[in-house]
């Protein structure tokens, strides 16, 4: 593991000098490195067939592009929304499952269940009422305070599951199925067999919560959640309304979550109760903590590796979730703010003194 | 529905929820301390309290010789034999659950507050090796070769990153918790004695009904449950309360600094509240086996959930409170379920909660151990 | 200093359980005047920045602001309508930069949210600019421009308390409440302190100090008003605060541990 570490640390500096020279290349130099960055990320499903390093990535015993959009596209989207909530404005969340399942079955119902409307048309439907019950959860919980809103959302993620379990309206436990699926666009077709096009709707989708969250963390607003989280308090006597910014953080963190379930949704075309257990919540944290809570690249990080790392690994199929465990031990003990803490831009000298308080009062 | 009949099943279910309720409000303890001296939600807990029943399980098939079930014909015993094996398998699932959760803060919880030692290095030194064997090799003897290997060189630099003394923040340590209760349960689902299937514990108390009250047949198991929890909350509150190292778990729990300042040992602290907790969450789980009579790896993560909620609804940090706590959440659920079905069980509880916490934002009696900060 | 009176603090009792905290304050503040808070440790010099602040509503009693009363509005209201504070115990927001912590409080004045962020309107922008400009200013203004992009967990203690008063200012007080800027600093900080307040009055903020050094206080205070245990027991030009019998018995009885 320390080789592990030192390792991890020469990587880190690697990233760090192409971060510098990246720094000194010119506009049209960047602009043309992200163009083949996002070219790439397109191209992610021929990925394992690249001779020498592919099998890096491959998923053996499950399709590569499946594993892109139905584990990693939904983690990243998922870990993204949540990283708002728990980790910009340090809500936290453990029933966040309770959004994505909204989101899915906000789209279940209204292209197959009690109505057949488009896909397309259902998404921001869903994609609004999840920000809805995120308010209506939100209103009279955001008085309460760190661990008892922990347990209240937890709480509200069972009763989400719960419901859709036992109501008819939402097909019980048998679910529903024949889910409307995103129109065809020229040659990419959203059939069955093939997940690509899916995997890039779904990127898109990411970059455009990305891009929105990116201009949200920029602003007032990204400072405000980020002040309620580290001294709410304080924040509040600075001025900050704080009830407002944690409703929105609540609001945009289950928008997102919805938008995931909805793409989810549209992908597998069946969806029942037993998609949603308590535990997948509990899974969503983790990946944003262990990708680095805050930080947005961190999130999408934590997101990639939950999701893709079980599948990657198939040789232990029967102990994935006990090394699953142990893995998220190891990297609290020894990155506990994450593979990809955030700031890495300031100095981070003097994290403690010898007392460990910071300063004396 | 006759009337009679209705009061009846009312009085059955006043029971039983108190049974429930008392399991609840042991294991609720457990949360209560930890959190009330680390502020953390001890997420694993529940799996020390599901290592707890296969103590039970191993105390009454291994040590005692009781069979699982002889033809139908259950293992009763009697009289003084059966006090005994009780106690038994009473003290060695606390005994079990006691070491369990001192383990588990030595290796999960306390690298994270800067002050990993060489016990928890070597423990998750011997994890890594595990780990990492893994991806070459799926056979559990050679895994446990590498691990063992493994284990000294990879300590030794663990034990110089310790020294370090880094502390990590408040959500490191609730993910390594849910790490550490993830990976526990698997390890019990992959080599306990049942695998991933559900196992009945042997029966040797026949659960003869002790006395009629209000219409109802209230079972001796019942009555042992209730009044078991009862006593050990009032050791616990004894213990707490008049013992110096339960003043120790006080002022740690008021203020780890000025505690520490005032030359209280707060690792030694710690150790105490988690043990504590865990001796809790076995006696819960002995109690548990005695009325439901089985377990199972999983059975942890949906008990801890209610358990907590209780620890919330009746005020975390406070003794009395997970009581309370553990006693409404048993009769809330069961009274909500004869009314709307079982299946809504679990929303009628988190339902209660909510409206708790709206009313009274830190639950029905308040924080106590600590204090609300302002 | 002028007549008029900015902040009235009126006949305020705050109990706390079995503690009285307070029992019948009444403070009136003057647009334009340092007023120096002093009492013992324990007194209820915080206290009073609480209901003031808003952070307890008081038992009994009422704190009017500009005329109105602010007894029953919400914290960062009370910001909003002019009231600022520092803390005792330095409460910055310690993971962000310096910089970003004065701009929470330019933004109490600012009113793009959401819709606005997203889309990056014009007026966003100017928001923004307006902010980091402004706190930049008030960076310089404290001394401590130089760490501006610097965490602010990783200040040196003196900046941390400079950038608490930059927070604040930032919030375009009316009044500036002070809870012992100086504490822990050496006599040079200090006079370097005390000379800053004086610009921040010069400035046109009217200032309510928390100090426990006499001599800081009675330096820079144009009134003095003090405490002991939740009462007020003197009050008038630093002078004759100086030489009251009461005050010189509250601070006898009490070792001075700030000295
Ligand atoms: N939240 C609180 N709960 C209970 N007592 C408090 C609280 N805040 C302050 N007090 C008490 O009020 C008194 C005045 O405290 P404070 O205003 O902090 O004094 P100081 O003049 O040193 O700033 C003290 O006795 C303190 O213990
Ligand atoms: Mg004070």
């Amino acid at each position: 593991m320390s080789q592990l570490l030192i390792l991890w640390k020469r990587f880190y500096s690697l990233f760090a000098g192409v971060q510098a020279h990246w720094k000194s290349m010119s506009r049209v130099q960047r602009l043309s490195g992200y163009a083949l960055a996002v070219l790439a990320l397109y191209l992610a499903p021929w990925w394992p067939k690249i001779p020498g390093i592919g099998w890096l990535v491959n998923t053996p015993g499950t399709q590569f592009s499946t594993v892109l959009n139905d584990q990693v596209i939904i983690f990243v989207l998922v870990a993204l929304g949540l990283n708002v909530v728990v980790g910009l404005a340090g809500l936290l969340d453990l029933g966040y499952v309770g959004f994505y399942a909204v989101g899915a079955y906000v789209v279940g119902v209204l292209t197959s269940q009690h109505a057949s409307l488009p896909w397309i048309v259902a998404l921001p439907i869903a994609v609004l009422v999840s920000m809805l019950v995120g308010v209506i959860l939100g209103t009279p919980t955001l008085r309460l305070r760190g661990d008892y809103l922990a347990i209240v959302t937890l709480g509200f993620g069972e009763i989400i599951r719960i419901s859709a379990k036992n109501l008819d309206w939402l097909g019980a436990s048998r679910g529903i199925s024949d889910i409307g699926k995103p129109p065809s666009i020229g040659p990419l077709k959203f059939g069955v067999i093939d997940p690509k096009p899916y995997y890039w709707l779904g990127l898109t989708l990411v970059f455009l919560v990305v891009f929105c969250l990116y201009r949200l963390e920029e602003s007032r607003v990204g400072r405000a959640w980020t002040a309620i989280r580290e001294d709410e308090d304080a924040a509040e006597l600075m001025g900050v309304n704080t009830f407002k910014f944690k409703l929105w953080a609540f609001a945009i963190g289950a928008a997102v979550g919805g938008l995931a379930g909805a793409h989810y949704a549209g992908k597998v075309g069946f969806i029942s109760p037993d998609n949603f257990p308590l535990q997948l919540s509990i899974l969503f944290l983790a990946a944003v903590v262990l990708g680095g809570s805050g930080n947005m690249p961190g999130a999408i990080l934590g997101g990639i590796m939950v999701a893709w790392l079980p599948e990657r690994f198939r040789n232990f199929t029967d102990k994935r979730v006990l090394v699953f465990g142990i893995a998220l031990v190891l990297v609290m003990v020894f990155r506990p703010e994450g593979l990809l803490p955030r700031r890495v831009r300031t100095k981070t000298a003097m994290r403690t003194s010898s007392d460990g308080k910071e300063v004396a009062q | 529905m006759p009337d009679w009949l209705i009061v009846r099943t009312f009085w059955d279910l006043t029971v039983t929820g108190l049974a429930l309720g008392s399991i609840y409000a042991l294991v609720a303890l457990g949360y209560t301390l930890v959190y009330g001296v680390l502020r953390l939600i001890n997420f694993a807990h529940s799996e020390i309290f599901m290592v707890g029943t296969f103590s039970a399980l191993i105390a009454s098939t291994q040590f005692l010789n009781i069979p699982l079930l002889e033809d139908g014909n259950y293992p009763y015993r009697a009289g003084g034999t059966l006090v005994l094996f009780l106690v038994f398998i009473l003290f060695a699932a606390m005994f079990i659950s006691g070491v369990g959760a001192v383990a588990l803060e030595r290796i999960a919880y306390r690298p994270l507050r800067g002050n990993g030692d060489a016990f928890g290095a070597i423990a998750l030194a011997f994890l890594t090796a595990f780990v990492l064997g893994l991806i070459f090799v799926n056979e559990t003897k050679a895994n446990l070769i590498i691990a063992c290997v493994g284990t000294a060189p990879i300590s030794y630099s663990y034990i110089r990153f310790f020294k370090k003394g880094k502390k990590a923040p408040r959500l490191a340590f609730l993910i390594s918790a849910i790490g550490a209760s993830t990976a526990i349960a698997e390890a019990v689902g992959i080599w306990g004695p049942n695998r991933r299937e559900q196992y009945q514990t042997p029966r040797i108390l026949e659960k003869k009904v002790l006395f009629k009250a209000l219409g109802t047949d209230v079972r001796v198991d019942y009555v042992i449950v209730i009044v078991g929890a009862l006593l050990m909350l009032t050791a616990l509150t004894l213990f707490v309360n008049k013992t110096k190292l339960g003043r120790g778990v006080r002022a740690v729990a008021q203020d780890a600094e000025t505690a520490r300042i005032l030359g209280v040992n707060v690792d030694l602290i710690i150790v105490v509240t988690f043990a504590l907790g865990g001796v809790m969450a076995g006696g819960a789980a002995m109690l548990f086996t005695l009325v439901y009579d089985q377990s199972r790896f999983n059975i942890g993560f949906i008990l801890g959930v209610k358990s907590f909620t209780a620890a919330v609804l009746g005020g975390i940090g406070n003794l009395k409170g997970a009581l309370l706590g553990g006693f409404m959440l048993g009769l809330v659920e069961n009274y909500g379920s004869a009314l709307f079905g079982g299946q809504w069980k679990d929303v009628i509880a988190f339902v209660v909660l909510l409206v708790v916490l709206m009313v009274r934002p830190t639950g029905i009696l308040g924080e106590s151990l600590g204090r609300a900060r302002v | 200093m002028t007549n008029e009176v900015l902040l009235d603090f009126n006949n305020v009792t705050m109990q706390f359980g079995g503690v009285t905290a307070l029992s019948e304050v009444s403070v009136k503040i003057f647009r334009g005047e340092i007023l120096g808070l002093i009492g013992p440790n324990g007194a209820g010099k915080t206290t009073c920045f609480n209901v003031m602040t808003g952070v307890y509503q008081p038992t009994q009693g009422t704190v009017m602001f500009n005329g109105s009363d602010i007894t029953k509005l919400k914290r960062y209201e009370i910001t909003q309508s002019g009231i600022a504070r520092t803390f005792q115990n330095i409460r910055l927001f310690s993971e962000m930069t310096a910089v970003e912590n004065v701009m929470v409080g330019a933004d109490a004045r600012k009113t793009s949210s959401i819709p606005a962020s997203l889309l990056r309107t014009k007026r966003q922008r100017t928001e923004e600019k307006e902010s980091y400009d402004r706190s930049m200013e008030l960076l310089a203004l404290m001394g401590i421009a130089d760490r501006a992009s610097d965490a602010a967990r990783n200040l040196p203690y003196g900046y941390q308390r400079r950038l608490e008063i930059a927070r604040a200012l930032a919030t375009e007080p009316e009044l500036l409440c002070l809870d012992e800027p100086a504490a822990g600093f050496n006599p040079a900080e200090k006079q370097e302190l005390n000379e800053l307040i004086l610009k921040i009055r010069d400035q046109g903020y009217t200032v309510l100090l928390i100090e426990h050094d006499m001599n800081v206080v009675m330096k820079i205070s144009d009134r003095v008003t003090v405490l002991d245990f939740g009462r007020k027991i003197a009050e008038g030009l630093p002078q004759e605060v100086r030489e009251n019998p009461d005050v010189i018995a509250a601070y006898l009885g009490v070792p001075d541990d700030a000295a």
